[in-house]
């Protein structure tokens, strides 16, 4: 199975948030255009959560995700054409155009499910690692949420349950303080989301959810233990969300939260936290960056040419599969 | 397993509509490994009342699973299931407690085969019960399939007959979609042929339950027991209403009603449900649209009184309609209807037993 060491294989790990961080800024330049006909929620910010985790994932192991997901489809390895022609409403998107930024979808490489419901996925994902644990498959599946989506009912009884019968599961709790523009203190009194997840019988992590190689490192070592029997793992790590909910601005002066800085959004920047260990531990240089920006902006280029390139779904297709 | 879908080949006998779950479970788990049953009391000593009994000594705890009281989250722990190649079928006590889960059903279960394009197929069947009688109250009872039957992505059926539920559970395991499979619990006890051998009941077709020119009777789960009942007697005095057992809320099957429309110009829908955005309107409505010509009288309903069912069974006496109300909805919509001694009728089907269960054989609580 994969097995990623995250001091090695850090390069890999920015290629990866690279790649969320490029083709969202690309979707959020152009997204005034009114082409894009659907709600983003973009994770800028917060790509060293989705590169940590999904880089310890095989192909088999199954992903789950929420409304906020291009990361974690992307990291999962999931097709960046697809996922633009989705946004665009264009047929070959991932969905075919019927599901839009909230529901992507790329089986093939693992992604199971992104859908839109706050703890919509969150049983989905456990129902799928008992389906890995019954088959005797040595996979694990990973559900992605918010600290929001811990105030759900179907969390808790999703984790009660995946405790109860063992199950391979990963719950990876993005915090980012922030439910649209509802502060964690407003919603959760001040006690961690660990403890209540330990006491259903999960093992649990917490760590600096923008330093990719601990992303990487706790879930390496939660991934162990899922595979070889333990059950399932509650991993929570702390972000920053740079944009609003919804959208691709910077929304700060509706006063929701501090008028935080420039200075204070890259000092949480996990691109900036990784580069500046490419130069001091691999001895990267302007050549190193330049290049690797290079290799992303043509996949980011050729995504938006993909999309544009490919046909309208057809009006008289609309009713398709509504059974199967 | 199926060289013959009908069954009508197969040696039948008679066995109870309990009983004929029972061998559909029995049937379709021993033949693919893909089955699972999962509910609060499936592998419990009660095993739902009998319909879920032997199952987890034959197939194990894996695949006959007791589940914690989270009936959203296990909702969409099956949906999981189904997403990754199994076929669980989730069993509710009451259909009132499916209530919790209406997010998973609707928003997951229903929509992801759409939504994703096809890519993911979600094969479940939610089996509930519809508890009814000694003193079950307003939420032991309801009757929920208009809340279901609502949902485009959704299959809704609700078998009348031991033969029907059967060959529907196993159609509806087979099925590639999210069916609701709605089991009313006065139909428990009513005995009725069924082939030994599994066969199969589509899940899109109503049916002729009694054939009549008079007066067509739409009629949904335990109401077509109580319209064959009025037929029966109805019959002798020379009034023959065609009873047309609905079977499947969606998709609708309105060709045998239309037809039948035509021919007799009257419509009676009964449900066991309320009016109100009902599947009873729903009938009414397409009857209307595609043949309004042909009716000779406004078509009548008959459905619980607008208020939830209440526990008492002073409260209960006439608050389910029965063969009774039927006769004097028929009486009222033919032509020369007066001219029958309707008390004299009304008598004949007018149940002498305690009216808060099926039969005096029964014995709460249930």
């Amino acid at each position: 199975m994969n097995k990623i060491d995250s001091t090695t294989d850090l390069p890999a790990l920015y290629h990866s948030m690279l790649r969320i961080r490029r083709a969202e800024e690309a979707i959020a330049m152009r997204y005034h255009e009114q082409e894009m006909r659907c709600p983003v929620h973009l994770c800028i910010g917060e790509e060293g959560i989705a590169a940590g985790v999904c880089a310890n994932l095989a192909v088999e192991d199954v992903v789950y995700g929420n409304h906020r997901s291009h990361g974690h489809y992307l990291a999962k390895g999931g097709s960046l054409n697809t996922m633009i022609a989705e946004i665009y409403g264009k047929a070959d998107g991932c969905c075919g155009g019927r599901g839009g930024s909230m529901h992507l979808i790329d089986n093939s490489a693992g992604f199971a499910a992104a859908v839109p419901i706050v703890g919509g996925t969150v049983p989905l994902a456990v129902g799928a690692g008992w389906a890995f644990k019954l088959k005797q498959q040595k996979n694990v599946s990973v559900v992605f949420f918010g600290d929001g989506c811990f105030e759900e009912g179907v969390l808790h009884e999703a984790m009660n349950f995946a405790a109860l019968k063992k199950i391979p599961v990963l719950f990876i709790c993005e915090n980012n303080g922030m439910s649209v523009y509802t502060s964690l203190d407003q919603r959760q009194p001040g006690r961690p989301m660990t403890g209540i997840a330990k006491a259903h019988g999960l093992e649990v992590y917490s760590g600096d959810g923008n330093d990719v190689q601990e992303v990487a490192r706790l879930t390496s070592e939660a991934v162990a233990k899922s595979r070889r029997g333990d059950g399932p793992q509650f991993l929570e790590f702390r972000t920053y969300r740079w944009l609003g909910h919804v959208g691709h601005e910077v929304d700060d002066d509706l006063g929701y939260r501090p008028d935080e800085s420039v200075e204070f959004r890259e000092a949480r920047c996990p691109l900036k936290k990784a580069g500046a260990e490419l130069i001091e531990k691999f001895g990267w240089g302007d050549d190193d960056f330049a290049a690797l920006e290079k290799t992303v902006n043509q996949e980011v280029k050729a995504a938006f040419k993909f999309s544009s390139a490919s046909p309208d779904p057809k009006p008289e297709s609309r009713g398709d599969y509504s059974y199967a | 397993m199926h060289s013959d879908e009908s069954g009508k080949n197969s040696q039948s006998r008679e066995i109870t509509y309990g009983q004929a779950i029972l061998e559909a479970l029995h049937q379709t788990m021993a033949v693919d490994p893909a089955v699972m049953v999962i509910g609060e009391g499936v592998a419990d000593p009660k095993s739902i009342f009998k319909t879920t009994d032997g199952l987890v000594e034959k197939f194990g705890p894996d695949r006959v699973t007791e589940m914690p009281l989270a009936e959203n989250g296990m909702t969409g722990v099956c949906i999981g299931l189904a997403m990754s190649g199994f076929r669980p079928v989730l069993v509710h006590q009451r259909i009132d407690f499916a209530l919790l889960s209406m997010d998973q059903i609707i928003n997951n279960a229903a929509k992801l085969h759409y939504v994703f394009n096809g890519q993911v197929t979600v094969p479940l069947v939610v089996r509930m019960l519809v508890g009814r009688g000694w003193g079950q109250g307003p939420q032991h009872a309801q009757s929920l399939q208009a809340l279901f039957a609502h949902i485009p992505g959704l299959k809704v059926v609700m078998p009348t007959t031991p033969h029907d539920v059967k060959g529907m559970l196993i159609s509806a395991i087979e099925d590639n979609n999210p069916v609701m499979f709605i089991e009313h619990r006065w139909l428990y006890n009513l005995k009725g042929d069924v082939p030994k051998e599994p066969y199969r009941v589509p899940l899109d077709r109503a049916v002729v339950a009694k054939s009549g020119k008079d007066l067509t009777v739409a009629t949904y789960s335990h109401m077509t027991i109580e319209a064959i009942a009025a037929a029966r007697v109805l019959a002798e005095y020379g009034v023959e209403i065609e009873v047309i057992d609905m079977r499947v809320a969606r998709p609708m099957d309105m060709e045998p009603v239309l037809t039948s429309v035509k021919i007799t110009g009257k419509l009676l829908v009964l449900d066991t449900g309320w009016a109100s955005c009902g599947v009873s309107g729903e009938i009414v409505a397409r009857v209307v649209e595609s043949a309004f010509k042909y009716l000779s009288k406004p078509p009548l309903r008959i459905t619980l009184p607008d208020h939830p069912a209440p526990t008492s069974q002073h409260l209960t006496d006439d608050y389910y309609p029965d063969a009774e109300t039927v006769v004097n909805a028929v009486l009222s919509l033919l032509d020369d209807g007066e001219k029958l001694p309707a008390e004299e009728i009304c008598q004949r089907v007018r149940r002498t037993s305690l009216r808060d269960i099926p039969n005096p054989a029964y014995v709460g609580p249930f």
